[in-house]
């Protein structure tokens, strides 16, 4: 009785109450989208990053049946070709600059590519024959590319040597100041949110100052005057929580798996799956800074 | 039922206090009037006894239990033994009759099948059967006066306080209404009504206590409103009183000048 009363109270608050209640659902729809897309970004640089990104700087990728470079005239690399890689890498001249290095078969590498494109159609077209074996050395200094740019480069079997860090590196910067820019923007947005719950609390408040002073009068307890007031206001946060996670999902699917992974093959998106992780956190993140607020709205405006 | 000992409440520190040392008792069933002028004291006796302020000093038993030692979240346990009637009704306008009374119990958690029950036979002792669908403005002021009594009794507080229930209403209409607190009285409930309706408290002849600048100068049982009998002491305090304008110290901000004789 007492629950079916207070949402009957609830009901009623939120229709009188209406053009608030979308603004606050619009508010915290727009605030939380920002906090959302800030957290995609984050997700998407992670995906970018693959298996190797944050353990080595350098990669020596061999020939393979296809490769085109000069170096590559003889082939596929030979096992004595690969040999004598491993001994130049291990050599006092080169292993002066580096930590250590890993070889990685083509198999390693399929399985690698599997991991990182698993969201992408291209992983269906790729076999571990066409995936160069390559060496990945992690380098005392990074800096130092150059010189094992310039040692391997003319090596016989080597097909190119890429500095993997330099190459994201520009990229990553440019997301993570998106990703600052988007976290700026989310945390003026989500004090506007804040603000415009405590004034259509306080509205409501008013507006029902007559029920609630009854209320009061004949001994119903804080919780049933209060709740109404604050289930409001968190349901109309929870809808724009949820607004904003179904629009997140509808870029993650629509933008980069339909379009963006069909512009730019090599690259790998998150999927929309993924961004589903984020739904959860920004419904409790709205909820309760809707919660929150209004309780403390109503310990100023309501007495009991 | 009603038990004040001592009680000073201050609003102001600089005006005169609104209740001054008062020591007075009503017992379980009695019907007690509260008469005197604008600010003497008579809703601030209320509202302490109601919890809405605490006493400055002294302490308000209510049911046997010193109100200023009730815990905040008990307040509400203590208002539903205590049943309010106002002046203006505050009836819910968009309610109608049944529902402004079931208001009352649905907030407290009365399950449907008791209010279906209990609604009728209030509306009922307050003579209002057959009116339970029609809205607040549909009806005339002293029906609106039953609507809101029965709201208070609906929950069977032992209490009943009612400020100034027949303010808005005519002379017949007020009887009316008296009979009906009459009624609730013979039922158990204690009632005590803050007044300025002479012509009642001389019909009713029931206990009056007469408060004059928050200091209790009357008590008398089966009295009128204006006393008969003399009180030594009292034409000093008259006396005092008299030539000045009487602040109005029953409620907060507003006390005059006057007070700070005191």
């Amino acid at each position: 009785m007492r629950l079916a009363f207070i949402l009957s109270e609830i009901g009623s608050g939120l229709r009188r109450n209406l053009s608030m209640v979308v603004s606050v659902i619009l508010v915290t729809f727009v605030s939380l989208t920002f906090v959302g897309a800030a957290g995609m970004l984050q997700m998407q640089i992670n995906q970018m990053k693959g298996y190797w990104y944050d353990k080595v700087q350098v990669a020596i990728f061999l020939c393979s049946d296809g490769s085109t470079a000069a170096g590559c005239a003889g082939g596929s690399v030979t096992p004595e070709q690969q040999d004598s890689l491993n001994a130049l890498l291990e050599s006092p001249a080169v292993a002066q600059y580096i930590n250590d290095f890993q070889f990685e078969s083509k198999e390693d590498a399929y399985k690698h590519f599997k991991d990182q494109f698993s969201n992408s159609p291209i992983v269906d077209s790729v076999t571990p024959d066409q995936l160069p074996a390559s060496f990945r050395i992690n380098m005392k200094d990074p800096e130092k590319y150059e010189i094992i740019s310039e040692t391997f480069s003319s090596q016989p079997g080597v097909e190119t040597v890429i500095d993997q860090r330099q190459l994201l590196e520009r990229l990553f910067s440019v997301m993570n100041g998106a990703s600052l820019v988007a976290v700026g923007i989310a945390g003026v947005m989500i004090v506007c949110a804040i603000l415009l719950i405590a004034t259509t609390i306080r509205l409501s408040a008013f507006s029902r100052r007559r029920e609630t002073g009854i209320m009061r009068l004949v001994g119903a307890s804080k919780t049933v005057i209060q709740l109404p007031f604050i289930l409001e206001g968190v349901i109309a946060a929870v809808i724009g929580a949820a607004l904003a996670s179904a629009t997140l999902w509808a870029v993650a699917h629509f933008f980069l798996g339909e379009y963006m992974s069909k512009q730019y093959p090599d690259t790998a998106f998150i999927s929309s799956g993924q961004t589903l992780i984020l739904a959860p956190a920004l419904l409790i993140l709205g909820g309760s800074l809707a919660g929150i607020s209004s309780l403390l709205t109503l310990r100023r405006y309501l007495r009991v | 039922m009603i038990r004040f000992e001592n009680v000073t409440k201050v609003y102001d520190q600089k005006a005169r206090p609104a209740l001054d040392s008062v020591n007075l008792e009503i017992d379980r069933g009695e019907f007690a009037f509260l008469v005197g002028a604008s600010g003497s004291g008579k809703s601030t006796f209320l509202r302490l006894v109601l919890k809405e302020d605490r006493a400055t000093s002294g302490a308000v038993y209510v049911a046997g239990q010193n109100v200023a030692r009730i815990s905040s979240w008990r307040v509400p346990r203590l208002r539903r033994g205590i049943g309010v009637v106002f002046q203006d009704f505050r009836l819910l306008p968009q309610k109608n009759v049944f529902a402004n009374v079931a208001f009352a119990m649905q907030v407290i958690g009365k399950s449907r099948s008791v209010i279906r029950d209990t609604v009728p036979e209030v509306l009922k002792t307050v003579g209002l059967e057959g009116k339970e669908h029609r809205m607040p403005h549909e009806l005339s002021g002293g029906e609106q006066q039953r609507v809101a009594i029965a709201r208070a009794v609906v929950n069977r507080p032992g209490i009943l306080l009612a400020d100034e229930p027949t303010g808005n209403l005519d002379p017949t209409t007020s009887m009316g209404i008296m009979g009906v607190l009459d009624k609730i009285n013979q039922n158990g409930t204690t009632v005590v009504m803050a007044t300025h309706d002479d012509d009642i408290v001389n019909e009713m002849r029931k206990r009056v206590v007469e408060l004059k600048n928050g200091v209790v100068i009357r008590d008398e049982a089966k009295a009128l409103y204006t006393s008969m009998i003399p009180v030594v002491g009292e034409s000093r305090r008259l006396k005092d009183a008299s030539g000045r304008e009487e602040p109005d110290a029953g409620r907060p901000g507003e006390a005059g000048e006057g007070g700070t004789q005191r």
